[in-house]
């Protein structure tokens, strides 16, 4: 790893500051960043740690919504999100417990990796990312892999997830990186169904329509069984080839329906 | 280089570090406190866990920076100052929970973050639990035991191996 100075601010607006040097980055709870600056695949000059800002922490629930702080850890969602269950098992089943109690959810989102678990809870539950200047709906947020909507210096301050009547999540683990190998969030509103999926696409986490379609006609699990998804996008790896990623989508969407 | 203040097993610390310092350099390298494991340094193994501040975590993933102010435990402070294991180190003991030792700091470190938090664990519990420590000689079984006899639970039922 190479060196960094490094610091710690107990406010948004110190962090801002802090963050608006040249190369400055910022640090979640370090679980995926300290592990790629150790491969010295990122170089930052500074590192400005979130985890002291007491305003970013926190699990809340009112009016029908699920309001959580962007340096809140994963086992503090697992423990106290339980207005929102199919959201608190999802974070506590994120890595292993030490993990989890570093792991943050704005750290997840802002990193956006291509099989992590959160940006499928956020996209099917449409989701607002809060940051230090803006809101940010889920459906704009993810870009593709590794990217977002984020400005450079921009800090998830908070993440509001409006409570489904009900929702699942299922997650085909890699064994080794206990990473999704494809995860699949299902979240049932009064508004329709929205379906999202992690690991499985080049593009990042993505909704599947065809399968929300179908199942705001027929919410069973039998209404996908004519489904296919195209395996062209898909990811295809020494874990999985494009295909088994593709057939893996359609099983755990039934798997979540018939879940619910 | 910066100094860093923590409280290491109830007693006060600090050295200077750089930025990049990991919290398991820090207490290995400066406070020779060499129990705690660096097994795999890519937060795979669990032999390097830790408490700060009460809760689990891998001190190989945790920068020593970022530690300022927290109550570390490590397994250096879980005997009795006269050398008298703990409940769980003697139930490890009793049940043969380890073979080179070489996890055991980690797993006995995960094994009370778990009783901390669920004082009497099924065994698919503890198998949970300890998905982020990693043995590569016991097979898990006799410290699935050592875990559930710590927690004063009967282990009959775990056959003997
Ligand atoms: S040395 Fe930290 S998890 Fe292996
Ligand atoms: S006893 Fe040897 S690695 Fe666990």
């Amino acid at each position: 790893m190479y060196n960094f100075e490094f610091e710690k601010p107990a406010t948004v607006a110190d962090a801002v500051a802090a963050l608006g040097a040249e190369e400055a980055q910022a640090l979640g709870g370090g679980q995926t960043l300290i592990p790629t600056l150790k491969q010295r695949l990122a170089s930052p000059t500074k590192l400005v740690s979130l985890t002291g800002i007491a305003e970013m922490r926190g699990v809340s629930a009112a009016g029908g919504v699920v309001t959580i702080g962007g340096g809140t850890t994963h086992a503090t969602v697992a423990a106290q999100a339980g207005a929102y269950p199919a959201l608190a098992a999802l974070a506590g089943n994120i890595g292993d417990p030490a993990v989890r109690n570093r792991g943050t959810i704005g750290g997840s989102l802002a990193n956006n990796d291509p099989s992590a678990c959160y940006p499928a809870a956020a996209l099917a539950s449409g989701a607002t990312i809060v940051t230090n200047t803006r809101e940010i709906a889920a459906d704009d947020y993810f870009q593709g892999m590794f990217t977002t909507a984020l400005d450079e210096g921009e800090i998830i301050t908070g993440v509001r997830f409006p409570v489904p009547e009900a929702a699942n999540y299922q997650k085909f683990e890699q064994p080794a990186s206990r990473f999704a190998l494809v995860g699949v969030f299902v979240a049932k509103y009064g508004a329709g169904v929205r379906v999202a999926v992690t690991g499985a696409s080049e593009e990042g986490v993505f909704r599947w329509s065809e399968a929300e379609q179908a199942l705001d006609h027929d919410f069973r699990s039998d209404a996908l069984m004519d489904l296919d998804i195209n395996p062209d996008n898909m990811i295809g790896d020494m874990h999985g080839s494009k295909a088994y990623r593709a057939h893996l989508v359609k099983v755990l969407t039934k798997r979540a329906v018939a879940a619910m | 280089m910066t100094q860093v203040s923590m409280t290491v097993n109830g007693v006060a610390a600090s050295g200077d570090v750089e930025g990049r310092t990991l919290l398991v350099s820090f207490l290995r390298d400066q406070l020779e406190l060499t129990g705690t494991h660096v097994g795999c340094d890519t937060s795979q193994c669990g032999a390097c866990v830790v408490h700060v501040n009460g809760e689990a975590v891998k001190s190989c993933t945790m920068l020593a920076l970022e530690a300022e102010g927290a109550e570390v435990s490590t397994i250096e402070g879980q005997a009795a100052p006269d050398g008298t294991l703990n409940t769980i180190q003697q139930a490890f003991q009793d049940h043969h929970g380890l073979q080179c030792g070489f996890c055991t700091p980690g797993m006995v470190m995960s094994a009370a973050a778990l009783l901390k938090e669920n004082p009497k664990p099924s065994e698919a519990e503890i198998r949970d639990y300890l998905e982020g420590n990693i043995c590569r000689c016991t097979g898990y079984h006799n410290i699935v035991k050592a875990i559930m006899a710590a927690s004063g639970q009967d282990v009959s039922a775990i056959a003997a191996e």
